[in-house]
Formats: C-alpha cells, sequence, structure tokens
C-alpha cells in the first residue's frame, strides 16, 4: 500500500512538497512490536462489544433462518441469485443510492465550503437547522412534503393559483425524484458537517501560495483544495451511499409500493412471506456489498490522506467581502433552506394548524351533524401541544413528553458517552498505522452494522440475547447499545481522517521528550481533533435522538423515546391523536436543534487552544 | 486539565450497572411477560388490579407488529422470551398453528364468546378482539360535490370515482392484507384480480400503510382521496376523537361522525386478534389467569378506548357513543381460513403482479 502514497499521483506530489517533507510518510508507517501492542490494547473494547452485540446476534439469526431452508445450503442463494426480481431489486438499490449520494454530495460540498471558510450572521443556526431532519421520523417527514409538495400541499396550491391551473403541476409523491430528495434531505448534514469541520482546518494559505504561483481559483480548487480534502470526502460519501443503499422508511412512505431496496425485500419476505433463508440470503449481500465498498474506500482512503498542518479555525475563517460572494452565498443558502428547512417549517406550522374540518354541510343534506362551526379547518391552535400532557384514558403506557424528551436525552447522552469511549481508541488505532494486520481487518468490519438489515438484526437479538451467557431483554440499556452501533460508526468516520492528518513528527517530538501514549493522545490529538470529537458527539447524539425501528422493539414500553411516542400516535385515527403526533415531532425538532447548539458551544478543545 | 478525568466517570459506573444481574427477592411478586405488537394499549387502573389481585407483576413486550412479534416468538420457540404472545390476527393465525408455539387452553372464558370467532377448535389461540376492515369515506368530500357517497365495493369501479381511493399495500399493511381478502372473498378466487385490474384502470392510489393512507392521502387530513381503506369503527373514532378545544373559544364540536364506513353485505373483512400461551412457559398458572382476564368483561370493555378494536365477549358492554354510532357490517367477506392459510403468499404475489407492476 506505501507504494501508492510513494508514487502519488500529480495532485498528491505537490500537495506533498507544499505541506512538508516527505518524511512524515514514512514515519507514519513504521510501528514496532510495542506499536502493535497498543493497537491490540485499542482494538479490545471495539473488538468485545461488537462481537457481543452485533456478530453473536448476526450469527444466531443467520443460523437460524438457515436452519429453516429446504434442500440443501447452497438452494436458497441459487434461489436468490438467479431470481430476476432480485436482480432488478438489488438494480434500483445501488442505483438509487449512487443518484442520491451524488446528489447530496453536489448539494453539500458547496456549503462545506461556506461553512468552513466563511464566517457570516446565522451560521451556527443554520448548521444546527441542517442537522434536524437526521432525528425525524420518516412518517412524519412524509407528511412535511406532502404538506409542501402534494398536490393539497403549499407550492402546488400556489402555482394553480398563480397560473390558474385546474390540476396540480407537480406530481411529486411516489415518484424517485421524492425518494432522492427525502435522502438528500436527511444526509446532506453529514457532507456539511464531515467536511465542513475537516475543510475549516485546512490551512488556506496552501490555496493563496497556488494562486500566488499563478493558479485559478478551478485549478486550486482541482489541484490543491480537493485532493487534500479527499479523506474526508469520501468519508461522507460512503456513509451516505450506504445509508441510501439501506434506505427503508423512505422507501416505503415516499417511494410508495412501486420500489423497493433490499431492505424493503428484507422486510417483505421476514414478515409477509416468513421465507427466512431468502431472506438471510438478502441480508447477505446487502453486508456483502457494503463490506466489499468499505473495503475500497479504506484501501483508498489510506491513499490519499497526507499529514498537514491543521490550522486553527479562526485562523481560516473569512469575511463574505464582495457583494459577488454575498450573492452567491445567499443563493446558496436560499436553496439549502428551501430543501433542508421548508420541510421542517412546514411540519411546525401544520402542529398549530386544526386539521378537522368544520365545513358546514350544504343546505338540503343533515346539517345538524355539526354544530358552533365556528373554528375554520386550517385556523390555528395550540389544542394539540395542550393535549399532549393529559392522560384522558389513564392509558399504561401514556408518557407526558416532558418524560419522554427525558428518557430521549438520557438514552442519547448515554449513546454518545458509549460510542466515544468505542470509536475514539478505535479511530485512534486506526490513524496510528495503516499498515498493521490488526488495522487492515478491523476498518471494514466497523461500517458492517450500517450495513445490516435492521429487520434480521433486530430477530437476531432476540433470539440470542434473551438467555445466558447474554440475557439483556428488558433491560433498559440494549437502547443505547443499539443506537451506539450505529453512531459507532459515524464516530470513527468522523475521527479518522482528523487524527491521519497530524504531523506524526508532533507525536514523534512528544514522545522524545518523555510522553507516554495516553500522554500523547492527551496533549497533541485531542486538542488537534477537537472539532472532529465534537462532530462525532453531534452525530451520536442526534442518531440516538431520532433511532426509532431499534427503539421500539427493544425499549420497555413504560420508558418510550419520542419518536416511539410520536409513532404510537401516528398508530391511531381521528385528528386529535394526528395533531399531536405533528406537536410531538415538531418539540422534538426544537429538542434536536437546542442540543446541537449546546452542542456547538462545548468546544471540547479547538486547535486554537493548543 | 483535571476535570477530565470525571469524563469517564458517568461511562464506567454505565457500564458496571450494565453487567450487574438484577437482584431477585423471594418475597417479590412474580412476574408475567406479555409479548405483543406495538399497538397493545391498556388502561392503567384495569392492569394494576389484575396485578394486586394476582399478586404478579406483568411485563408488557412490544415486539414490532403482528408480524414481526409473531416471528420472533416462533424463531424463540425452545427458548420462549415470554409467557404468553397476544397479537396474532386470523391472517397470520395458520403461521403460529403450523409453527407449534400454543399451548391448548380451554379457558371458562370462552363460554361467553360466539363460535364464530373461534377459529382453532383445540383452543390454541384464543378469541379476544375483532376489528372491520371496511371503505371510509369523507361525507364532506361527497357533499361538497354533490356526489353519492359509494355504498359498494363495485360502486369504486364507477367512472364519477375515479382517482378518488387510496388503499394499502397487502404486503406491508395489515388492513391492506384484510381488504385483499374482502375483496377475494366478494369476487371469489378466479374474479378479484378483474377487480383490482379495473380499480387500477380506475386510478386507485395504493401506499405501504395505514398512516400515510389515513393521514397524508385521506382528504379528511388534507389529502386528495375521500375513499380510504380503513376500520368499520374509525368513524365513531374520529367522532370521540375529534378536538375538543379548551381554550374557551366555540369549538367545532361534532355530534355525529365527519366520516362513515361502508358495510353493505361481503364488503368487509373481520380480523380476529388471538392470545395463546407459549410452550416452555414455567408460569403456566399465571398466564392462564391472564388469559382468563383478557376474556373478562373488565379487560374486553376496556379495549375500545384503547385499542381501538372491539370485544368478543357477548357479556361485554359497549361505550353509549359506539352503541349509537357505530355501524357494524352484518355480513362480512367469507374467506375460509384454512384457503387464507395455503394461499396467503401466492395471494400477496398475484396482487402485486397485477396492480403494482
Amino acid at each position: 500500500m506505501t507504494a501508492g502514497n510513494a508514487a502519488g499521483n500529480r495532485a498528491g506530489h505537490n500537495a506533498r512538497q507544499i505541506d512538508g517533507p516527505p518524511g512524515d510518510q514514512i514515519a507514519v508507517r513504521r510501528s514496532g512490536r510495542r506499536g502493535s501492542w497498543i493497537l491490540l490494547t485499542l482494538w479490545l473494547a471495539p473488538l468485545i462489544f461488537l462481537g457481543a452485540f452485533y456478530f453473536y446476534p448476526l450469527a444466531g439469526i443467520l443460523s437460524a433462518s438457515f436452519a429453516r431452508r429446504e434442500g440443501n445450503l447452497l438452494s436458497p442463494f441459487l434461489a436468490a441469485l438467479t431470481s430476476t426480481s432480485v436482480r432488478s431489486i438489488f438494480a434500483f438499490t445501488v442505483y438509487q443510492a449512487v443518484l442520491s449520494t451524488l446528489l447530496t454530495l453536489l448539494i453539500g460540498l458547496p456549503g462545506a465550503y461556506l461553512i468552513a471558510r466563511y464566517d457570516f450572521p446565522g451560521k451556527a443556526l443554520l448548521r444546527a437547522l441542517t442537522g434536524v431532519p437526521f432525528v425525524l421520523p420518516t412518517l412524519v417527514v412524509g407528511a412535511a412534503f406532502t404538506a409542501l409538495l402534494g398536490p393539497a400541499g403549499w407550492i402546488n396550491q400556489a402555482l394553480m393559483r398563480l397560473f390558474h391551473l385546474s390540476q396540480p403541476p407537480i406530481d411529486f409523491m411516489y415518484t424517485l425524484a421524492a425518494i432522492l430528495l427525502a435522502h438528500i434531505f436527511y444526509n446532506t448534514t453529514i457532507v456539511l458537517r464531515m467536511v465542513g469541520d475537516f475543510w475549516s482546518h485546512l490551512d488556506p494559505r496552501l490555496g493563496q501560495a497556488a494562486e500566488m504561483l499563478g493558479a485559478t481559483p478551478m485549478q486550486v480548487l482541482r489541484k490543491v483544495t480537493l485532493p487534500l480534502l479527499a479523506p474526508a470526502v469520501a468519508a461522507a460519501a460512503l456513509l451516505v451511499f450506504i445509508f441510501d443503499f439501506t434506505s427503508f422508511g423512505v422507501i416505503l412512505v415516499l417511494g410508495g409500493p412501486r420500489f423497493a431496496t433490499l431492505e424493503v425485500e428484507i422486510y417483505n419476505q421476514t414478515v409477509s412471506l416468513f421465507n427466512l433463508p431468502l431472506a438471510a440470503v438478502l441480508a447477505l449481500i446487502q453486508l456483502f456489498f457494503t463490506l466489499l465498498l468499505t473495503i475500497v474506500y479504506t484501501r483508498l482512503a489510506a491513499r490519499v490522506t497526507r499529514p498537514l498542518s491543521l490550522r486553527p479555525q479562526r485562523f481560516t475563517l473569512r469575511r463574505l467581502t464582495t457583494i459577488r460572494q454575498r450573492l452567491l452565498a445567499a443563493a446558496y443558502i436560499g436553496l439549502l433552506v428551501l430543501l433542508l428547512v421548508a420541510p421542517l417549517i412546514a411540519l411546525a406550522a401544520r402542529s398549530v394548524t386544526r386539521v378537522e374540518s368544520s365545513t358546514r354541510l350544504p343546505p338540503g343534506q343533515s346539517d345538524q351533524g355539526i354544530t358552533g362551526a365556528t373554528a375554520q379547518r386550517g385556523g390555528f391552535t395550540l389544542d394539540y401541544y395542550r393535549e399532549l400532557n393529559i392522560n384522558r384514558r389513564q392509558s399504561l403506557f401514556f408518557t407526558p413528553p416532558a418524560t419522554a424528551i427525558g428518557i430521549s436525552l438520557l438514552y442519547a447522552s448515554a449513546t454518545v458517552l458509549m460510542s466515544l469511549a468505542l470509536g475514539i481508541p478505535a479511530a485512534w488505532a486506526l490513524a496510528r498505522s495503516e499498515t498493521s494486520w490488526a488495522n487492515r481487518a478491523m476498518d471494514p468490519l466497523l461500517m458492517l452494522p450500517l450495513g445490516t438489515s435492521a429487520v434480521t438484526l433486530g430477530l437476531g437479538f432476540i433470539i440470542t440475547l434473551s438467555h445466558p451467557p447474554l440475557n439483556m431483554i428488558g433491560s433498559p440499556w440494549l437502547v443505547p447499545l443499539a443506537h451506539t452501533l450505529v453512531a459507532f460508526p459515524f464516530v470513527v468516520r468522523s475521527l479518522t481522517p482528523a487524527l491521519r492528518s497530524i504531523r506524526p513528527r508532533l507525536r514523534q517530538a512528544a514522545a522524545v521528550l518523555g510522553a507516554n501514549p495516553l500522554r500523547v493522545f492527551r496533549s497533541i490529538d485531542l486538542p488537534l481533533a477537537g472539532r472532529a470529537v465534537l462532530v462525532a458527539a453531534t452525530f451520536a447524539f442526534t442518531i440516538s435522538l431520532g433511532e426509532f425501528g431499534a427503539t421500539a422493539v427493544l425499549a420497555r414500553p413504560e420508558y418510550p423515546t419520542v419518536p416511539v411516542a410520536i409513532y404510537r400516535l401516528l398508530g391511531q385515527p381521528g385528528a386529535l391523536n394526528y395533531g399531536q403526533a405533528l406537536a410531538l415531532s415538531t418539540i422534538l425538532m426544537a429538542v434536536a436543534m437546542t442540543s446541537m447548539l449546546v452542542i456547538e458551544r462545548m468546544r471540547i478543545a479547538d486547535v486554537g487552544e493548543f | 486539565m483535571c476535570s477530565r478525568k470525571y469524563v469517564w466517570l458517568p461511562l464506567i459506573i454505565f457500564l458496571l450497572s450494565a453487567c450487574a444481574a438484577p437482584a431477585q427477592t423471594s418475597s417479590a411478586p412474580r412476574t408475567l411477560t406479555v409479548m405483543t405488537h406495538d399497538s397493545f394499549a391498556v388502561s392503567e387502573p384495569v392492569i394494576r388490579a389484575f396485578e394486586q389481585a394476582n399478586n404478579v407483576k406483568v411485563t408488557i413486550l412490544p415486539s414490532g407488529d403482528a408480524g414481526t412479534a409473531l416471528n420472533k416468538a416462533i424463531l424463540a420457540k425452545n427458548n420462549p422470551i415470554a409467557d404468553v404472545l397476544y397479537g396474532v390476527d386470523n391472517t397470520f393465525l395458520s403461521r403460529a398453528l403450523n409453527e407449534d408455539i400454543y399451548q391448548a387452553y380451554a379457558s371458562p372464558g370462552l363460554a361467553n364468546i360466539p363460535n364464530t370467532f373461534k377459529l382453532d377448535p383445540q383452543n390454541r389461540a384464543l378469541p379476544v378482539d375483532y376489528g372491520d376492515v371496511c371503505l371510509n369515506y369523507d361525507k364532506a368530500y361527497f357533499s361538497s360535490k354533490n356526489l353519492a357517497a359509494p355504498q359498494s365495493l363495485e360502486d369504486l369501479l364507477k367512472p364519477e370515482y375515479k382517482s378518488l381511493t387510496v388503499v394499502e399495500n397487502p404486503a406491508t399493511s395489515s388492513p391492506g392484507l384484510a381488504f385483499l381478502l374482502a375483496t377475494i372473498g366478494h369476487f371469489g378466487e378466479d374474479k378479484y384480480l378483474d377487480y383490482w385490474r379495473g380499480l387500477r384502470t380506475n386510478d386507485v392510489r395504493v401506499v405501504n400503510d395505514w398512516n400515510t393512507a389515513y393521514y397524508t392521502e385521506y382528504t379528511r387530513a388534507g389529502g386528495t382521496r375521500p375513499i380510504v381503506v380503513s376500520y368499520s369503527s374509525s368513524p365513531v373514532f374520529e367522532l370521540i376523537e375529534a378536538e375538543q378545544p379548551k381554550d374557551g373559544t366555540p369549538a367545532p364540536q361534532l355530534s355525529e361522525p365527519p366520516t362513515a364506513a361502508v358495510v353493505s353485505d361481503g364488503s368487509c373483512f373481520r380480523q380476529i386478534e388471538f392470545v395463546g400461551i407459549l410452550k416452555g412457559t414455567k408460569n403456566q398458572d399465571l398466564a392462564q389467569k391472564w388469559i382468563d382476564f383478557m376474556l373478562s368483561p373488565t379487560f374486553q370493555e376496556d379495549m375500545p378506548l384503547q385499542m381501538y378494536v372491539f370485544p368478543v365477549n357477548s357479556g361485554a358492554k359497549l361505550n353509549d357513543t359506539f352503541t349509537k354510532y357505530l355501524i357494524n357490517p352484518q355480513i362480512t367477506a367469507g374467506v375460509d381460513p384454512q384457503a387464507i392459510a395455503d394461499n396467503r403468499e401466492a395471494w400477496i404475489q398475484a396482487w402485486t403482479e397485477a396492480v403494482l407492476r
């Protein structure tokens, strides 16, 4: 693997010359006996965690599924591989994931640049707002998009009025476009955060030097900035792709029944058709593809990462000075608001709008049905919020919103702590050496939980964690553990590019001066990667706050999280329940946004403090 | 610097307490674990009374939708994680019985339950409640357009009802499957696909779940479809769950359901939900008491307002609103449970081919 680095592509070569002597490159790959012991120690906790809560349940469900097969072990594989419908589902899964990822990068990268390089009013708010979609349940997002773009949605209504049309001009729901837009809506924040934060620490003097030497801005972007950003972009793209590739709720709610991804088909085969062997094969295909992609990524990331002089953010930020800059920034922010924030506003607006129609029936019809009809459908109301605190039916599982928020925050905090405790050692181990066999074996494995079918793994939890040695069913710890499984890869992917980019000479110098590895980490790595730790924490927090699938199954019904409480309300008829579900979703958005603004302020240690 | 050390403290406490097994004292009440689908609900006083009377702590284990919960019970068959499974309905019953997860129990409560609900003669699965899946329509829409409301399944094929109907996908939704079964019972196994092709020509909309159909597509919630597949009871719940503003403003109080169900003969499918004792339970006595309790009038009368389903016990009394407004179908579409067991997958696949592809 060193060959790729030694030869280097042109851009890489340029970058290295600007940045530092090649000595850095070689030093990073030299790890002695002591080094490999440290690596093994670092991997111990993540390995135990993944072994107990991922591989053990997965092996359990796969063996139970294949035990139900007819014929030999190969027959379900043959059935899946020869089936044309499986092939077309796989093709569609990859197709929509590639499209979604490219579009998300297209929308996200300019935003990452804007956030990384410029200071402008409302920046913190914009960052927090763009992270909110991550926590919203798909059913609610479906409702928000309908309110915005559905046949009776605001945009169609406005267009019809404006151009005197008799039919809504935009046919949006249940199309590929709806799926793509929802994926962009959910995942742009990954690009904004992962790439934006890495970018903000890149030394702008590299680009400035190139410009001084006569490079055009395009050349600077292509030959200097993008190659340096590559590790962060690749990490973000990988996460976005895996999220889109395993998409379930978005496809069901916004794509409708005509579209199916592998994950949707796994659900169908498992629940509706009870063909567990086929479901297991599909889950393995999904897993294998994720693994393949991650291996490609790991090889690529090792090649493109190079040590840099990361700079404190306050030295890299500029103001928008020229009119052209301001106009471009405003146009881009407008687009972002339209794509990511408008659905949120639509949702919040619906939660204070009366759903109940009180139209009087026309004369001749029985009009005694409706009395005192003064409040109009569409009128303003806070009833849904008030009702949230009332347990009219003395229901056993009634939970006031404050309690549900408390439970959600508790689980989210536990997830942050656990995923950082596991993710920091793992990322640090990965950053120390790229050639060690331990790293090369572990790195691709870390992403597997994200690429695993939630339907399959959920069944695995039930059959393996319900009896000794790990009897945990009903334990409140299962929820944050399951959330950590999803958050852990995010933490590792956010941290590794930053840690890898730290010049090894700094660590070496510290070591020479007598610092032990822990001290080196605390005094060199943590301050330099402080922002990345924050980004990782934010991801872990929002993932836990919004997670529904695992929580619904693992959480005790008397301790529901906010998303679980929302789904409970959505399962019941009547305007009051629906209104309450939207009100609770709005509260969830507010909680997510406040939390993210708070996390933003908790600068663990920015480079500036170094 | 010093404070940084303590960042790890809560984590260590957290992990330690996660490892510690919960201590059990001998005087504590025994625990009964009831596995259900996510929609299970009960009033607190009702369940507390049962717990006190039997010195038991009831743990409810919601395990996903009905199909997922059943799958879990089947996969954990050798190592049951619960004593009782509630929520398997007549579309999934054959799977539960074929997998042999229940043990028989002839509860005395069965005496008050009409035979039409008892689909398992061996009493491994005992009926608890029912709900009729029917077409619903938005009264205001039809009166404002001066259009007659639909009265039968056949009506949906009429040109004036083009683009007015939304149904759920039978592969992903339980009312969706129930409605497919209604059309099979009504039109027969050889004709139902023709009906669905006709619906497709008339621009029926298919969505994946009841929520999207009822809360996004239905005109009541601002959608464009005034006809939706839901339950015969949904109109009454529209009335009961209507907004009741408490801010003193004159309320748009409804005194009659704003929607109605199409309940003509053979146009609805009756979903019956069952409970059974899981084989391998170590609390058989308690499990039997729980089943007796679920079939008793106390629990049965609590169900309608908690779970939106209706009692099978003919001794259970219904709330006044229901007796006044609930209109149930006289004759539901009949599909032989054995035929459902044999053809479930084939019907869903044939439907998918005819309607979605």
